[in-house]
């Protein structure tokens, strides 16, 4: 996993709120056996005219002018603004795969769902929370100014608007760790072997049913 | 201290706290399917890793595979989709290179995740079991902490047997009293749903108790765990009684002998104290609860069959008046007008919500001796699981549902997410026992109405909405019924 240290870019405002994770990368991309290559097909039922579908050449589908990403001026943006439960419902990694892959390093909204909020952590992708207040003075600043840029400094929780105000935020530690350092998860949790083997033998004492 | 059934199961999987706060935490099974494993085998093949468990892990398609009995009888071959035919061949063979039990697609338990668990006696009171997929709260029913994740946790999980996690806050949802004639465990969710939002659950276990819930069976608490994460909930929990052990006996993967008798012995004590603390408490009525309709693009815009379709001229919070304006110009509805002149196209009775033989039982009373109407394109019904299906043709229930003109499919999750050929068409209303009406969820375009069993049956006969109470319920046989009517 890449690591997320500080990152400076273009934002785009999604003003929609629940945004789940089968309007950011529809059913029939799922049945990929990859994890990566699905950033083309990111929003693709709000990006597109047409009906996508896997193996199709996406340079060449007719794009939705009125959605947001589509805007010629929001081309290239690596922080999303979203509003309340975005990534709610299905579990689908393939949202984050599908985020990270479009070039979204950071998303920006009041709440996640809990699932896609996790998600994000195992991809390189922060999902910073920020109070419905701050978010829609950034929403005004991102419709208002044309190449309206935000800089994120993860080590200091900071973001820093172009007017050089900055927003703090929270991030638990041991998801900042991991991130901060792109660390291997699994090979964390096997530092611990010692303590899952012991509670293994506890367990089996305790539900003999459970280990065949 | 007195706990909570969740703060139960979570102490009895803790394998360390760490000094950042999190904590590592035991999972004692694993259900995998074809869509969220791939990666994880492969990033387990590509680190030399080897699963810790395998008889910790169970396997089946059910995303992908196809319905229809003529494509089923030719088995993997049927799956006339090129990419589904992989991701499909490609559990197969990661189960067979790494030795996971696996019930293919020729199996007669294969079915949904969610449906099969159960009905296996994999899922058990008392464990910690996860899925790559958000449904996995299902399991919750038994009284076991059971939670949807991505697929770098099934990874982690099948080469740990842990995850970090961080606890969750407690939720009380108490329906008390009782479920009127033809309302059912799919409307109290709905219902629940439409109280708290679909994300009045985010960062909390919910556990749903009082004496609707008791009275309740376990399909009708899994209709109800299930949809847990509707409402932003990962986990749902309801006690363990003697209807939850009844359930598990005698299943090919509940203990036995000995065994049996201590599990049940721990099982006992799978329950809240009495002086338990909820960090949030929602009360309901049962006898307040009717027929649920969800009418817009997320399972909270929902309303009783009697009620109308809101108007966004009434709403103060401008995102979510925008989101009514949206959803209703999405469903192309118009505000006020009443939930019950909403025509329907297609009806489908399945998904992991709603499959199960009771949930099969429920539709045909309303079936029987009734034909689907005309103006209805397609109505179908997707046994949960090959054992539902052969349980169902037991009962007869086959029978009715053809003679009323439905489908009567092979199990799978269909049209639920449409990810096989099962799908709406741009601008069709469907009646549909699954869990989601998110814009595009069943077909591009489509336009998901989600109800319980009984209504869209009903749906599919009146060819609109229909409240369920008004129109005569057939009992049926005994030998319809299970034999045990």
């Amino acid at each position: 996993m890449d690591a997320f240290t500080q990152h400076k870019g273009l934002v785009v405002p999604l003003d929609r709120a629940n945004v789940d994770t089968d309007a950011i990368i529809p059913k029939q991309f799922l049945k990929s056996i990859k994890r990566s290559g699905f950033g083309p097909n990111l929003f693709d039922e709000w990006r597109y005219l047409d009906h996508g579908e896997p193996g199709m050449d996406n340079s060449k589908r007719p794009l939705n002018p009125d959605f947001v990403l589509n805007f010629p001026r929001y081309e290239g943006a690596s922080v999303l603004l979203a509003r309340e439960n975005f990534g709610c419902g299905s579990s689908r990694e393939h949202a984050p795969w599908a985020l990270e892959d479009y070039g979204f390093k950071a998303v920006i909204a009041p709440s996640y769902a809990d699932i896609f909020f996790n998600n994000c952590f195992k991809n390189g992708i922060l999902p910073i929370v920020l109070d419905n207040q701050t978010m829609d003075v950034l929403f005004a600043e991102a419709e208002s100014q044309e190449g309206y840029q935000l800089s994120i400094d993860l080590d200091s929780q900071t973001i820093t608007r172009p007017n050089g105000e900055t927003i703090s935020f929270d991030v638990e530690p041991d998801r900042k760790h991991s991130l901060y350092n792109g660390l291997d998860d699994i090979g964390i949790t096997l530092q611990q072997e010692a303590s899952i083997t012991e509670y293994e033998a506890a367990r089996k004492q305790r539900a003999p049913w459970l280990f065949g | 201290m007195a706990k909570t059934l969740y703060d139960k199961l979570w102490d009895d999987h803790l394998v360390a706290e760490n000094s950042d706060g999190s904590a590592l935490i035991y999972i004692d099974r694993q259900l995998l399917h074809e869509v969220t494993s791939p990666q994880a085998f492969e990033g387990l093949k590509i680190a030399g890793r080897q699963p810790r468990r395998l008889e910790a892990n169970l396997a089946t398609p059910d995303h992908n595979v196809p319905t229809t009995n003529k494509e089923r009888q030719q088995g993997i071959d049927g799956i006339e989709d090129p990419i589904s035919l992989i991701q499909v061949k490609t559990l197969d063979e990661n189960c067979d290179e790494f030795g996971v039990t696996q019930f293919n697609i020729d199996d007669i338990r294969q079915g949904i995740v969610h449906v099969v668990g159960p009905e296996q006696g994999y899922t058990l009171p008392g464990l910690t079991m996860v899925c790559g997929d958000s449904h996995t709260a299902t399991h919750g029913a038994f009284g076991a902490m059971a939670f949807g994740v991505g697929t770098s946790e099934v990874e982690h999980v099948l080469a740990t047997q842990c995850l970090r996690q961080k606890k969750m806050k407690n939720m009380l949802v108490k329906v008390d009293g009782n479920l009127g004639y033809g309302v059912t465990a799919k409307d109290v969710v709905l219902a629940v749903i439409g109280e708290i939002g679909t994300a009045g659950g985010n960062g909390h276990a919910i556990e749903f108790a009082g004496t609707a819930i008791e009275s309740l069976s376990m399909e009708g608490r899994m209709t109800i765990c299930n949809m847990a994460i509707e409402a932003g909930a990962r986990v749902g929990l309801v006690a363990v009684d003697d209807k939850t052990i009844e359930y598990v006996k005698g299943r090919p993967f509940a203990p036995q002998g000995e065994h049996w008798d201590l599990a049940v012995k721990a099982w006992n004590d799978l329950h809240s104290d009495a002086d338990a603390h909820f960090d949030t408490v929602v009360e309901l009525k049962a006898e307040d609860i009717a027929p649920q309709v969800t009418w817009g693009t997320s399972p909270e815009m929902v309303k009783p069959v009697t009620g109308t379709i809101p108007n966004p001229a009434h709403e103060d919070n401008p995102v979510k008046k925008e989101g009514i304006e949206r959803a209703l110009e999405y469903m192309d509805l118009k505000a006020d007008s009443a939930i019950s002149s909403i025509p329907v196209d297609k009806v489908f009775i399945g998904s992991c919500t709603n499959s199960r033989i009771e949930d099969m039982r429920e539709a045909a009373e309303v079936a029987k001796g009734r034909k689907v109407a005309a103006s209805v394109k397609l109505a179908m019904v997707v046994p949960g699981s090959g054992l539902v299906k052969e349980q169902a043709e037991a009962e007869g229930l086959d029978k009715i549902f053809v003679d009323a003109g439905f489908e009567w499919r092979e199990p799978g999750c269909s049209m639920c997410l449409a990810m096989n050929a099962d799908r709406l068409e741009s601008g069709e209303h469907c009646a549909s026992t699954s869990n989601r009406n998110f814009e595009g969820r069943q077909g591009q375009g489509g336009r998901t109405h989600l109800v319980s069993p009984a209504m869209a049956a009903a749906a599919a006969v009146y060819g609109h909405f229909t409240d369920v109470r008004d129109i005569e319920i057939s009992r049926l046989s005994s030998t319809e019924n299970g034999g045990d009517a």
